[in-house]
């Protein structure tokens, strides 16, 4: 996001910024700083490089030797990777794995999207219209917070009996848009109180109602905390086996639930598991790199003087 | 093109005693150029802003043409506003800002496009047309507010302190150009500024308020030369005028170690309430430097000296007491020859020009005579 800076500082530029620009950069890096931030980065890394070249081990030689002597053995020009364990993961067993992937789209994207078009209307209530007791409402959606989703489990899964829908995708979706709510108010809200005050009201005076105000104006502006957000849910509900176990049933099972059956009851499969764990893993990368270009800061440059 | 008016319109924000604008009573004409203008906190802006429809009225009605709008929706009271930050739509390029207003009331696109081609070459926008505000300097991102406003072809134009922004030079210079603009479009326009300066060279008429209450309404002339009471008086004019309270004895001010006689009307306009005192106001050209001793004049003490070239300005202390000021400053500013200045610490004598005296009534600040 670095980048960012320089664009918007180059349109008017002034002899007392570069300056200071220096002196930023000179007060910000540091190199045991730096050598810390490696350091810390490489730690962070370790497990999921382990679990990647442990993924393209054939079986015996992940049950006989670390990941990590298979550089050595590699050197040596020894064959040590196979695809073997992808194979196995998404064609080999009973189910196979795609039925489960196309699950994880088919609960990810409504139970992303749900909850963002609610918060988005929601925020800009809060944010924008008047009415009464919008504090007290706001305050009660934002406290919802501190309840743990296993508490809300049990009722919610009675409440979905009672109306029907226990074993649909239904019964996921709303339980994940349930519970990604008051966060997503609460965060779109504090987006959309960043935009001036007198753009709304220009936008009035220029014939707007709230329905252009909130299409025309406030949803351009608010691009990157959506897709701040997005990615955040999307990840969330993607890796999320609790709700999906609890709520759903043999056909609505997304990956995660297949990948923590491929361990194997008796916790053996660890071959398949590594292969299955990047497959899953690479539509969120997918997603993170689709959708960081929108993290721009800066949107509303230029709205108002100072 | 509309005329508007306000009919003691009051604006009260919750959770606050006194009004913001307190029964405003103002009748603008069709195509003037009315300013609104007063310190900060006066309630130019929430009267500008009740008129746009941003504010709610809590008592009385305001009219544009013949039509209450007391309770219409800003978007169907045909004005355009132009803000005090511009507030543009920084995802939308200056052409796209401009027509806004037009795309949604639905008009068609080519004409959107000539509209705002013909107000981008009033403004001098033409080559900017496809830039984002944010690729704008400060003068042109208000050009485009102005824009935004023009392409509309509104009943009334209403601007809150459009130039506040910009730096001194500028601001001078887009004085000009609003002020002739608006003659040449002759749209009734209301416009908010706190900077006196401003509203004398751009109005009309000036209305001036405080503490949400309106003092005067006038040109710039009436209100220059008649104020209708001390605060009037000391916020229009710069330098500001001299002003101060002396005790009267048969019907003769003493000022300083002068007695200044007052008019007969002026005199007879003095209530006991006032305890034998009344308050005068002189502007600092309405003094003239004379050698001393002469009838009529007092000392001032001089303390600086401000020379412009075309003119120059001693600010100094009245001599042998008395309370006499101009604004805030706790100084009496003299318009003096810029060829003939005084030295730091020298007294000069002067004398107030015959009818240039301003009297005012101790207890009230109305104006007397």
């Amino acid at each position: 996001m670095t980048s960012a800076a320089p664009t918007t500082e180059s349109v008017r530029p002034t002899s007392g910024l570069g300056n200071r620009a220096r002196k930023a950069r000179k007060a910000l890096s540091n190199p045991w700083a730096s050598t810390l931030a490696v350091v810390i980065a490489v730690i962070w890394t370790v497990p999921t490089v382990g679990l990647l070249v442990t993924s393209f081990r054939p079986e015996l030689d992940i049950r006989t030797s670390g990941w990590w002597t298979v550089f050595g053995s590699a050197l040596q020009g020894e064959g040590v990777f196979s695809l073997q364990n992808y194979e196995t993961a998404l064609f080999g067993s009973s189910t196979n794995m795609i039925d489960f992937f196309v699950n994880s789209f088919v609960v990810t994207l409504p139970a992303v999207f749900i909850p963002i078009t609610i918060a988005l209307l929601a925020a800009y209530g809060f944010a924008w219209i008047d009415f009464k007791g919008r504090d007290v409402l706001f305050i009660a959606v934002f406290a919802l917070q501190i309840v743990p989703i296993q508490i809300t489990l049990v009722p919610l899964l009675s409440a979905y009996v009672s109306l029907g829908i226990n074993g649909t995708f239904w019964t996921i979706w709303l339980s994940h848009s349930i519970f990604a709510l008051p966060l997503a108010i609460f965060l779109l809200h504090n987006f959309m109180k960043e935009v001036p005050r007198s753009l709304v009201e220009a936008a009035r005076v220029d014939g707007a109602g709230h329905v252009k105000i909130f299409f025309t104006v406030m949803m351009p502006l608010l691009t990157p905390a959506i897709a701040a957000f997005g990615i955040f849910q999307f990840l969330w509900v993607w890796n999320d086996l609790l709700v999906a176990l609890v709520m759903g049933d043999l056909r609505t099972f997304p990956l995660t639930v297949r990948i923590a059956e491929l361990a194997g009851s008796r916790g053996g499969d660890w071959h398949v598991l590594s292969a299955g764990a990047f497959i899953s893993m690479v539509v969120p990368v997918i997603v993170f790199l689709a959708l960081q270009r929108y993290f721009v800061r800066g949107m509303l440059a230029g709205a108002v003087k100072g | 093109m509309a005329t508007v008016t306000f009919d003691k319109a009051t604006r009260v924000y919750p959770g606050t005693e006194r009004p913001a604008v307190d029964q405003l009573d103002l009748h603008i004409e069709d195509g003037e150029f009315l300013v609104l203008v007063g310190p900060s906190g006066c309630g130019k802006s929430t009267s500008l802003r009740m008129l746009a429809g941003l504010e709610d009225v809590n008592g009385g009605a305001i009219l544009i043409g013949d039509r209450d709008v007391t309770d219409v929706q800003p978007k169907d009271r045909d004005i355009a506003m132009v803000f005090q930050n511009y507030a543009l739509y920084p995802h939308m390029s200056v052409a796209d800002n401009m027509g806004f207003a037009l795309k949604i009331a639905g008009t068609p696109k080519a004409e959107i496009r000539q509209r705002v081609e013909e107000a981008a070459k009033i403004l001098d926008l033409t080559e900017y047309l496809d830039r984002k505000p944010k690729a704008l300097s400060g003068g042109q991102r208000q050009r485009v507010a102005m824009g935004r406003a023009i392409v509309r072809q509104p009943q009334v134009f209403l601007m809150d302190e459009p130039l506040s922004n910009l730096d001194a030079k500028l601001r001078v210079q887009t004085r000009t150009q609003i002020a002739s603009l608006q003659r040449r479009l002759g749209v009734t326009t209301v416009y908010v500024t706190h900077d006196q300066t401003e509203a004398l060279t751009m109005g009309d008429r000036i209305a001036v308020l405080s503490a949400g209450v309106l003092q005067q309404v006038g040109t710039p002339r009436e209100m220059y030369d008649k104020p209708a009471n001390v605060f009037v008086a000391g916020f229009i004019g710069s330098p500001a005028m001299n002003i101060g309270t002396f005790d009267v004895t048969d019907g003769k001010a003493q000022v300083g170690g002068a007695s200044i006689t007052l008019d007969r009307a002026v005199a007879d306009g003095i209530t006991p309430a006032d305890g034998g005192r009344v308050t005068l106001g002189f502007r600092p050209e309405s003094l003239d430097v004379v050698s001393s001793g002469s009838e009529g004049a007092f000392e001032v003490d001089v303390t600086l000296v401000e020379e412009l070239g075309s003119d120059a300005f001693v600010y100094g202390t009245l001599k042998n007491g008395g309370d006499l000021h101009a604004g805030d400053s706790n100084q009496v500013i003299v318009r003096i020859d810029p060829r003939n200045v005084p030295d730091k610490g020298d007294t000069i004598s002067v004398t107030i020009k015959p009818e240039q005296t301003h009297a005012f009534s101790a207890a009230t600040g109305e104006r007397l005579g």
